[in-house]
């Protein structure tokens, strides 16, 4: 069993100072949803380790709506996340990717910043924030740097961050007008589960409705969330017609590289990642206003 | 029993006596127990499914400082292969033993070799590496197919095929062989016009308790040890454990917990003699909680199975001849229901010529225990699956080819008697004419398929032995004191039995589960037994404390038994106006004779068998193989339903159980049978947002056994949902499901096959 170090700076600078310490390894508690459960299972360790709170943080656990973007405290919970009308408006899809996470009661604790850096290839979140271009602000001793979400996941379980380094803002930007998004992903029962496949796809539409833009990301199909831009511009230039959609199918089952396992086959999660982009288009399409 | 009984509170929606404690969080559980200076045990468990133990070193876990125990199977006195009951079959006390504390191999992944106790919890889990074993690994038998393959390797060298004639001269992990008929099976499909044939394939499947096993002991030279526990079986903790560690039972006190779960998983041992024996090392109490893995890993999970079946039927319908060949995975020992489902397999149906083979078969898996109805899920999958295909061949509807076929008074079944009144015919009716049979199927969205099937299930149910004591208190109250451990709402039937026999409100009487020292002996609750048998003791003892009661206004007044009568709580004289009630008689017990009571130990025989109809709609997404059920409606024969919310609680909790193992439950291993889903998490029980409303139908076709006409009900419910989901699937798509789960790569790869 490991012994727990407990540190709740209230400054990014203290934060970064103690997670930078080399003194025993440190982690970041945000939710503590992932964190608690992967200490835990390391039962027979007798390691100590530092968990460093940051949700005392100011601003780390809040969602600013700018003429920009949207800035959110990466500690955010997904239930507040999820609450929040105006985030809604813009980003339904991230909103509905945060609300699948777990169940009602872990989703109080669960947060954004922490879906993303424990860097699963099947969080529910990554994929709908990399259609929505959103971008990862990481302070660290040297000062700070900007990392999109499709480049900071870097494989399974492990993402850019260095040690002493945190995650202080995620930044979504302002979708362009008539653009909307959607995330959906598969699981053999209907909620508390962790995605089989998972696919965020945004598009932006013209008035007559022909896709002018569009991003497409699966999930749980490859070693980290991977945008697919050949996806995408199948659908760019179309009416998001029944030819380009099997276009845009066809497209993210051959960028998927999945491995089979006790949540599917290879074989399975190939063919219903199209099948999700699909169906995640045709939403996202849906929702774009007039 | 009399025909159309007026009752008074059987009947009613009452509240369950354990009710208040259960929602506010104060019932204890299995490991709410602690004692003072109490340390804690852990098992140290293999990481093999087949090897053979060459050395264990226990010194670096001893020398710990906060270890004050260790123990392997060295520690057990010597044991003598001995067959013992359990739950609703038998098992070995060697292998018990065997499995508590591996000796010489380990025979599955998980499978305990040694456990220790610690001042802790956490020194306890940290001390468990310092326990070293070395392994000789041998290759795993993880399957039926390689386990009866001519070069299988063989998991115990003394173990021959029971069931032949002859003794086979070469070792196998086949265990029995059994074969059961009636009739002549060749000329029943001589008369047969059509014949359907087929093999189907079942997972191990958990049971799927909420609350892992837990217990805590305290070892006492002096004869007071003491089990506190969850079980199903408190008696049958006790005498195993006393058999184990070689105690005499009356030096070991039981006393059940409340249970969160059992469904059968509950009625042997895993933890007890172990967590024992610790505390007989240590000096000390101990308790012992399994972790949710070890629950998956090492306690019974039911047998995967592999079912041949053959039906043949004239054109009209008449089904000629049934037959079936059978393999059950026991798990490392011997002992898994294969029997049953031999038995149950065609028991829904009046069939002159019947033939079921059946085989017991080892493999490196852990052992099965039972799981409600056991044995019959499986076997009754097959043939349900195959009587719905016969229907379609036909072109029949599935539920009238059922009721032509349909067993009922006076069928001769397989496993012997010839069927009393059975509620089958009912169910179907039932089932023919709700509202749910009678609707259209309706049409899905695109992208989906809808499929409707139906099913009917079979099982035994059991009697047997239980003890009640009705003690009469001061004031007028009374305690039922029973030793049935309440899995299922039993102790709510208890007080409304005993409320009806002896006319007093429910409020007046307290049901209590004993230990083991004071109450007598009570066989495990199991095989949906407790209502019927704990509650025709309940009532017998009842009627004595009435009695009593008579015998003491009748002294006071001195007059006779036969000059008084009882109602509602009151003796009158006869003749005049003189009358007690409960509470005057109790309060003046001490000058008619010391205080009143009635007791009744019996062994119950008679238990009605219970037969079930379900219907199941379901939509096939068909791009993704995911199946929704969209209506279920569950049917049964109840007898009587004492407390009907509860009687369609289990009708409920069975459908969902068995729509699990249908649709998504299964043990996944990898190729050296380590389990790769041993949580909740990928182990996929049914969340209550994955289905609608089970909607119940509970008929009542009295048992002439009983005093107030119940079957028992717990288990029958488990056994139609497989078929009626799978054949359902199986309409929907337009191809045959032959293997379970229907889980969704399953059926998509079903789907793209047909295209």
């Amino acid at each position: 069993m490991v012994s727990i170090v407990y540190a709740a700076p209230t400054s990014i600078q203290d934060a970064v100072e103690l997670l930078a310490d080399n003194a025993m390894p440190a982690n970041v508690l945000a939710g503590g949803t992932d964190l608690l459960i992967q200490t835990r299972a390391q039962a027979g360790s007798a390691e100590s380790r530092l968990f460093v709170d940051v949700k005392k943080i100011k601003g780390m656990s809040s969602a600013n709506m700018t003429p920009q973007g949207l800035e959110l405290g990466p500690s955010i919970s997904c239930a507040e996340f999820t609450a929040r009308d105006d985030i809604r408006a813009l980003y339904p899809g991230l909103v509905e990717a945060a609300g699948l996470i777990g169940s009602t009661q872990i989703q109080g604790r669960a947060s954004l910043g922490g879906n993303l850096c424990n860097s699963s290839p099947a969080a529910d979140t990554i994929p709908a924030l990399i259609v929505n271009s959103a971008q990862c602000v990481i302070v660290g001793t040297q000062g700070e740097r900007r990392v999109t979400v499709e480049d900071f996941v870097t494989g399974v379980g492990s993402n850019c961050m260095h040690q002493g380094e945190l995650l202080k803002l995620i930044f979504v930007p302002t979708p362009v007008a008539r653009t909307s998004d959607a995330y959906l992903r598969f699981i053999p029962r209907s909620e508390m589960d962790i995605a089989v496949v998972g696919a965020g796809v945004s598009v932006t539409l013209d008035a007559s409705g022909s896709c002018q833009a569009a991003r497409v990301s699966i999930g749980a199909v490859a070693p980290r969330a991977l945008l697919v831009p050949e996806a995408a511009a199948a659908l760019i230039g179309t009416s998001l017609d029944a030819a380009a959609l099997t276009a845009a199918a066809s497209a993210a089952s051959a960028a998927a590289k999945p491995i089979s396992d006790k949540r599917g086959t290879a074989e399975y999660r190939q063919h219903v990642v199209g099948v999700l982009v699909k169906r995640a288009t045709l939403i996202a399409a849906d929702r774009v206003k007039p | 029993m009399s025909e159309a009984r007026e009752f008074k509170h059987i009947g009613q929606r009452t509240i369950r006596p354990d009710g208040y404690d259960k929602v506010t969080g104060r019932a204890n559980f299995g490991a709410d127990l602690s004692l003072p200076g109490m340390i804690w045990g852990k098992i140290h468990r293999s990481p093999h499914a087949h090897a053979k133990i060459l050395s264990i070193d226990t010194s670096k876990a001893e020398a710990h400082p906060d270890v004050l125990a260790v123990v392997t199977a060295s520690d057990f006195p010597a044991i003598q292969s001995e067959t013992i009951a359990v739950g609703e079959g038998s098992e070995d006390l060697f292998d018990l033993t065997r499995n508590l504390l591996a000796a010489d191999k380990v025979l599955y992944h998980g499978h305990a070799v040694a456990a220790l106790a610690a001042r802790s919890e956490r020194a306890a889990a940290e001390a468990l590496s310092l326990i070293e074993v070395q392994y000789e690994v041998l290759p795993p038998v993880l399957d039926l197919r390689a386990a009866m393959a001519d070069d299988a390797p063989v998991l115990h060298q003394d173990m021959f095929t029971e069931g032949y004639d002859k003794k086979p001269e070469k070792p196998s992990n086949v265990a029995t062989r059994l074969e059961a008929k009636i009739g002549d099976i060749e000329a029943g499909f001589a008369a047969a016009d059509v014949i359907v044939e087929r093999e189907f394939y079942t997972p191990t499947a958990h049971q799927g308790y909420i609350e892992p096993h837990a217990c805590t002991v305290r070892y006492d030279e002096n004869g007071q040890s003491m089990i506190w526990c969850s079980t199903q079986g408190h008696f049958d903790v006790r005498a195993r454990t006393a058999k184990i560690l070689d105690m005499d039972q009356t030096s070991l006190k039981v006393i059940a917990s409340e249970i969160g779960g059992g469904f059968g998983g509950k009625t042997t041992v895993y933890l007890e003699p172990v967590a024992l024996l610790l505390s007989k090392k240590s000096g000390c109490p101990v308790k012992m909680v399994m972790q949710r893995t070890e629950v998956f890993i090492a306690t019974g999970p039911t047998s995967a199975a592999k079912l041949w079946v053959k039906v043949g039927a004239k054109k009209d319908g008449k089904i000629t001849a049934m037959q079936g060949r059978l393999a059950y995975e026991a798990g490392a020992f011997k002992g898994s229901p294969m029997m049953p489902g031999v038995m149950t397999m065609f028991a829904p149906y009046d069939v002159a010529n019947v033939c079921v083979e059946g085989f017991d078969v080892v493999v490196n898996k852990p052992k099965v225990a039972a799981y409600r109805a056991p044995g019959a899920p499986q076997a009754e999958f097959a043939a349900e699956m195959l009587v719905s295909e016969l229907a379609d061949q036909l072109a029949m509807d599935p539920l009238e080819l059922r009721l032509k076929n349909a067993a009922r008074e006076g069928t001769q079944t397989l496993y012997g008697p010839k069927l009393k009144s059975v509620g089958l015919v009912a169910c179907l009716e039932a089932v023919k004419n709700s509202p749910h049979y009678q609707a259209p199927l309706g049409t899905p969205q695109s992208g989906k398929v809808r499929g409707r099937a139906l099913a009917s299930g079979f099982w035994f149910n059991m009697g047997g032995q239980s003890s009640v004591v009705i003690n009469m208190n001061p004031d007028g109250t009374g305690t039922i004191v029973e030793g049935s451990p309440d899995i299922g709402g039993s102790r709510a039937s208890m007080q409304m039995m005993a409320a009806e026999a002896m006319e007093l409100p429910i409020s007046r009487l307290k049901p209590i589960i004993a230990d083991t020292d004071n109450v007598p002996f009570s066989a495990t609750t199991g095989g949906s037994r407790t209502t019927y048998a704990t509650g025709m003791a309940v009532v017998e003892a009842a009627q004595k404390v009435v009695q009593q009661l008579k015998e003491r206004a009748a002294a006071l007044w001195n007059l006779t038994p036969e000059q008084v009568e009882y109602a509602d709580g009151v003796v009158h004289a006869k003749q005049g106006d003189d009358q007690l009630s409960v509470r005057e008689i109790c309060q003046a017990a001490e000058k008619t004779g010391g205080q009143i009571s009635g007791q009744a130990n019996i062994n119950a025989r008679g238990a009605g068998p219970g037969f079930a109809v379900h219907v199941c709609d379901l939509e096939v997404d068909t791009d993704t193989g995911k199946v929704d059920v969209i209506r279920y409606t569950a049917s049964q024969d109840a007898g009587k339903a004492i407390h009907p919310g509860y009687v369609e609680g289990q009708l409920q909790g069975g459908a969902v159980q068995g729509i699990g193992w249908a649709l998504n439950e299964e043990y996944i291993f990898d190729d050296q049978g380590v389990m790769e889903n041993s949580g909740f998490l990928d182990y996929r029980i049914p969340l209550a947002s994955d289905l609608p409303m089970i909607d119940t139908l509970v008929v009542e076709v009295p048992n002439t056994f009983h005093p107030y006409g119940v079957r028992g009900v717990g288990e029958t419910s488990i056994i139609p949902p497989l078929a009626a989901v799978g054949y359902a699937v199986s309409k929907a798509i337009g191809a045959p499901i032959t293997t379970l789960p229907c889980s969704p790569p399953r059926v998509l790869k079903l789907i793209q096959d047909k295209a």
